[in-house]
């Protein structure tokens, strides 16, 4: 065969490919719920937590691991602050929707 | 666990995400896609710590973060999403840059080699700098959002050349960081320092009225830190993540330039719209216009047949939502038709003055986009705008006006039209308002809050 395909190149497919499943479905999302959208991808971009669990996780503890355990508190504060703040209006607009139908 | 084991449930947890998203597609999913999200969260998350150690220290730090966010998800009005928003983006950029360091310093820990390939640098290095970049232009962007710092441009001769000339040295710094043989802090540190400072010095150009635009490329920004961080740790999880904020940023970006008309570069290089811009008046003429009290205004409301509210940013300052709700309930019990027109960049963000009204339990059926309802404009009694200025200025038809080509609400073709505003200062690009002036415009002057609360009670 050819060889090896170097990982870069895996990850850039992924890249690729998601870029185009994000254009698809956001373009559906209607525009009321723009604001919601907005604080729903601020929950998502804080899977950046992962790589801060990883940095404040390694073995060897010193300075780097410190700045991971830091972090970790920013991204968790995006990712319960997103997901929760997004819950709350999106229990407003069903309210509504309840009393639109009775 | 192993690392396909992983690298399988991240992929569980990627497909959640997209869920997430498509949820949003209607307000009826919306809730289930909401949740969707946090389950590929709780996912991801757990896999992680299967493979780190010092768990107390991790669950320590995700503790006391769930709390602060809790808190303030709890406590944050509505009238202050944007800078929420504004906010959460600058604390995921710092969190890349922290991640970059780390990784940088100590390889090893991410599964990377000891000593970094070239191709790990690099994506360390754009990892780094939009992280950077999108820190310090939130912060930024957060200050103006708040009051904390005026909304004007702030601009100064040779800014562009000063941008660029950062931007080279970044680029240069970033070349030295990737052609060292040992790990080059110095190269490092000063680029990521001359990323920082872009981040300031690209957001404080803009205006207060581009902050829709500001605040969804800023979005799309720590969409792309976090995809870069993917890149870094060579976790698609994360490229995937990262991708699907960063292309939903960039399409909220493009629908708020085009629904103000203006180029996304043009937006970027700023200098436009102030907090208050000077009044273009055409022939220097002193023009009259026609104002009234609130009781007057309760008196044609009460009497149409059909009317259509116009909220703008005035609305969100002066949190006047909720008086206009009970106005809108009141005209219904007298079987008048009311409807709420939105254009797209009214308020602050996009999609804000949707939240504001729902806020407020203003059924989304009467809640109408600028396509929707533009072609009823010529049928409806009275139209009340409520501090907006610019997205309904029929100078946008002006060939010529700075605002031609705008999409705007055709507030103009109504039979009547009421105008609340503080005053007759110019909007945000500056402009008069023809709008104004015309013979069936009356405007009624004060807080919007209080003008509408003196509505409802003259509409008893």
């Amino acid at each position: 065969m050819i060889g090896e395909i170097d990982p870069t190149i895996i990850n850039l497919t992924v890249f690729v490919l998601a870029i185009f499943v994000g254009y698809q479905v956001v373009w559906n999302v209607t525009p009321a719920l723009h604001t919601p959208l907005m604080s729903v991808t601020n929950a998502i971009s804080g899977i950046i937590l992962v790589g801060a669990m990883l940095a404040a996780g390694s073995v060897e503890s010193d300075w780097g691991s410190w700045l991971g355990s830091i972090a970790v508190i920013l991204a968790t504060v995006n990712v319960f602050g997103g997901f929760l703040v997004t819950q709350r209006m999106l229990e407003m607009f069903r309210k509504k929707d309840k009393k639109g139908n009775v | 666990m192993s690392a396909n084991l992983v690298a399988l449930a991240y992929l569980v947890a990627s497909v959640f995400f997209i869920l997430a998203l498509k949820g949003l597609s209607s307000p009826l999913t919306a809730r289930r896609g909401n949740f969707l999200g946090m389950v590929g969260m709780t996912i991801a998350v757990v896999t992680t710590l299967t493979v780190t150690k010092n768990w107390m220290l991790i669950l320590g730090c995700i503790g006391l973060g769930a709390i602060i966010g809790a808190v303030v998800a709890r406590r944050v009005q509505m009238t202050a999403m944007p800078e929420l928003v504004a906010f959460m983006h600058s604390l995921v950029g710092l969190a890349a840059v922290f991640i970059a360091i780390a990784a940088v310093n100590n390889p090893v820990s991410f599964g990377l080699p000891a000593v970094l390939t070239m191709g790990s640098k690099l994506e360390l290095f754009l990892g780094t700098f939009i992280g950077a970049m999108t820190w310090s232009g939130s912060v930024i962007a957060f200050l103006k959002l708040s009051g904390r710092m005026s909304g004007s441009p702030i601009t100064f001769r040779g800014q562009h050349m000063l941008n660029l000339l950062l931007a080279v040295a970044m680029i240069g710094f970033g070349l030295w960081f990737f052609f060292s043989d040992t790990t080059n802090w110095t190269a490092f540190a000063s680029m990521t320092a001359i990323a920082f400072v872009l981040g300031f010095l690209i957001i404080i150009p803009i205006g207060g009225a581009d902050m829709p635009v500001v605040i969804s490329m800023l979005n799309s920004y720590s969409g792309w830190a976090a995809a870069g961080i993917g890149f870094s740790l060579g976790n698609p999880m994360l490229i995937i993540a990262g991708s699907l904020v960063g292309s939903s940023g960039a399409i909220l970006s493009y629908i708020m330039c085009k629904a103000m008309n203006r180029p996304f570069l043009s937006v970027i290089l700023g200098g436009f719209g102030g907090e208050s811009g000077t009044i273009i008046i055409g022939d220097g003429e002193q023009k009259i216009h026609r104002s009234g009290s609130a009781d007057d205004a309760a008196f044609l409301l009460s009497n149409a047949d059909s009317v259509i509210i116009v909220p703008g940013y005035g609305l969100a300052v002066a949190r006047a939502q909720h008086s206009v709700k009970e106005l809108a309930e009141k005209l219904i019990a007298k079987g008048v038709t009311v409807r709420f027109a939105i254009h797209p960049v009214a308020g602050r963000m996009p999609g804000h003055m949707n939240v504001l009204l729902a806020e407020a339990e203003i059924p989304y059926e009467q809640v109408q986009e600028m396509d929707e309802i533009n072609s009823d404009f010529s049928d409806t009694d009275v139209v009340l705008v409520l501090g907006a200025n610019d997205v309904v200025n029929p100078a946008a038809y002006i060939a010529g006006s700075p605002i031609y080509g705008m999409p705007i609400l055709d507030v103009h073709k109504a039979r009547t039209v009421m105008v609340v505003k503080r005053s007759m200062a110019a909007g945000y690009a500056g402009l008069d308002n023809d709008l104004f002036y015309m013979d069936k415009t009356m405007m009624v002057f004060g807080d919007a809050k209080k003008v509408v609360e003196n509505m409802v009670k003259a509409v008893e």
